[in-house]
């Protein structure tokens, strides 16, 4: 979710030799005419969806993995736009190369969701009703509506079947929805750091991070663009409280404990402590990257996710519709999606007979275990996935 | 083939669904996946044995079962609960067996025999307790923590009126000698029992 975990100063090429970088990637845009019917009882009329890939498809289209982002990521997942990128794409450090979902046998898909920020259409774009920006009219998104979405890229790409649907976090409930709506569209299903829904604790959070942006005065009920203003203060301590529930007591004492920023105190309310401006030029950056619509669009989604509802409340019952094999990742220090969150997705799986492989990887992070290359999470990862390699080059 | 594995195979049956209580490695699993088409769940706690059961295909999921025991899993779902060699690990082995009969239709358990002639020799003339090939660990920070000879397992079942279906007593190699079938509880060192309701 904090996306700059690969913060690097070498140069692309220096970065593709050393670590097995997919290299430069150019985003491509697919534009659907088709009306999509959304669980809320709209009708998204017709829609851009931006995506890139990566590694090649075989001859019998049977290697191809799709990756579900999180909550503020996008289609970028690996690789750079351009020479002059510093950062790689937010996964970088899983695709590739050599890599877990490794681009030597796979052929990656990665698009930015409907409703996000980045290309696809979302809040900041324009509504072809009404010729303004959609804003706060753009209808509420489901987990569901996504994959809806998803399988009408698989069907333009001409992929019958994913060899893996994979994610983390909110890109993991993604992967957890194919294999309940559309089974036989996938083999396998990679949920990391996710959970079958949220608790009452994580609404709450999201609901501040929401009250965040709507309470700030230039929000103006989500059409600040006519303003040509942005809520960015509501967003930024909506990305500061978000941050929090990303890292752990651990990871965050390890990293700042009580350091100052000064020797000497100031006695007063500016800052005094590196976690305060670290926390504050997080939240700042985002804001100016990030839109504040999309947040407030991406927490709902969130909240929303139950699909055992769809199935009379069992998840058990709903993981009897599924024909794929299971993986599922939980880290030790997650205390958004902690490992009890997986392992009620795995004790359901194992009820409803489905083969599952469950991993708590001890790590310190926190929920942004999942994007960080930690030594135990790779070795799994890639052991899973070349599990898939031979079973498609069986 | 492990040999203790190999006592095991012909009473699992083709196509049925097995639990592995502390799969180790996968190695039976897979050999059961390949040879009997089971569908089959290992529980594991070692991490590094847990990569070697993905590598291999395996489901197994990581989970302690003395901190966790196994109230996730549903009654009878199982035709067979499997636990080779950890039942003297675990921190109530008889909750253990009642348990593996809760999820199972059927359960097979090995363990060491601690009333092995060599065993009683160990104490009786060096007045330790005993050290071998198969218990190698010093009395103070062996996982085996709850040791049985044949009889006191025997008992326990009697107790919990769990039957005895099948007992092989195997050597330390694994076949089973004259000696050990005749005297199991001094002779035999290994145990493979088949147990049902």
């Amino acid at each position: 979710m904090s996306n700059q975990r690969n913060a690097t100063n070498h140069s692309p090429e220096q970065y593709d030799a050393l670590n097995h970088s997919v290299g430069i990637v150019t985003p491509q845009v697919q534009h659907f005419d088709q009306p999509l019917a959304l669980v809320s009882g709209k009708t998204l009329k017709q829609y851009d969806l931006v995506y890139e890939t990566y590694g090649e498809l075989n001859a019998q289209r049977t290697n191809a993995v799709l990756i579900c982002h999180a909550l503020s990521g996008d289609h970028h997942a690996a690789g750079f736009h351009s020479e002059d990128e510093n950062k790689p794409g937010w996964w970088d450090s899983c695709i590739g190369p050599g890599k877990p979902i490794d681009t030597n046998h796979f052929f990656v898909v990665c698009l930015n969701n409907l409703g996000g920020c980045n290309g696809s259409t979302g809040p900041n774009k324009v509504n072809p009703d009404t010729g303004e920006l959609y804003g706060p009219d753009f209808p509420i998104i489901t987990v569901k509506d996504w994959v809806a979405s998803q399988v009408r890229l698989a069907d333009v790409l001409n992929i019958p079947v994913w060899a893996a649907v994979v994610g983390g976090s909110l890109g993991g409930m993604q992967a957890l929805a194919w294999s309940l709506y559309y089974p036989d569209r996938l083999k396998h299903a990679v949920v990391i750091a996710s959970t079958p829904k949220l608790t009452a604790q994580n609404i709450a959070f999201n609901e501040i991070s929401r009250k965040a942006i709507t309470s700030d005065p230039d929000f103006h009920q989500g059409h600040y663009y006519r303003f040509n203003t942005l809520p960015s203060k509501g967003l930024m301590l909506a990305r500061m409280i978000g941050h929090i529930t990303y890292l752990s007591d651990a990871s965050m004492g390890e990293k700042f404990g009580r350091e100052r920023k000064t020797e000497a105190f100031n006695y007063g309310y500016d800052v005094e402590f590196e976690v305060e401006s670290y926390l504050n030029y997080q939240g700042e950056r985002f804001s100016k990257m990030f839109d504040a619509n999309t947040y407030l669009l991406m927490t709902r989604v969130l909240d929303y996710f139950d699909p055992a509802s769809d199935f009379g409340g069992s998840l058990e019952k709903a993981f009897e519709q599924a024909t794929c094999g299971y993986f599922v990742v939980s880290f030790s220090t997650d205390w958004r999606f902690s490992p009890e969150r997986s392992e009620q997705l795995v004790e359901a799986m194992v009820k409803a007979g489905r083969p599952v492989t469950y991993a708590e990887v001890d790590a310190p992070y926190g929920h942004d275990a999942f994007l960080i290359p930690t030594e135990r999470y790779m070795a799994i990862f890639s052991a899973y996935m070349q599990r898939i390699v031979r079973e498609i080059e069986a | 083939m492990r040999a203790d594995l190999k006592l095991i195979e012909p009473w699992i049956k083709s196509g049925s669904q097995v639990m592995d209580l502390g799969c180790g490695d996968g190695t039976l699993l897979a050999h059961l996946q390949k040879c009997k088409q089971v569908r089959g769940y290992g529980l594991e706690i070692d991490e590094k044995q847990i990569t070697r059961c993905i590598e291999k295909g395996v489901s197994v999921i990581e989970h302690d079962l003395d901190s966790k025991g196994l109230k996730r899993f549903a009654d009878q779902q199982f035709d067979t609960v499997i636990m080779t060699q950890a039942l003297q690990a675990v921190r109530r082995p008889d909750v253990m067996l009642e348990e593996m009969l809760r999820l199972g239709k059927q359960g097979i358990v090995t363990f060491p025999n601690f009333g092995y002639w060599r065993c009683r020799h160990y104490l009786l003339w060096k007045g330790k307790m005993p050290m071998s090939k198969s218990l190698p660990h010093r009395w103070y920070n062996t996982p085996n923590i709850h040791l049985c000879t044949f009889k006191d397992f025997e008992e326990l079942c009697a107790q919990k009126k769990i039957k005895i279906l099948n007992r092989t007593v195997v050597d330390a190699q694994f076949t089973q000698s004259r000696f050990a079938k005749m005297w199991p509880n001094l002779f035999a060192e290994f145990a493979v029992y088949r147990i049902a309701r």
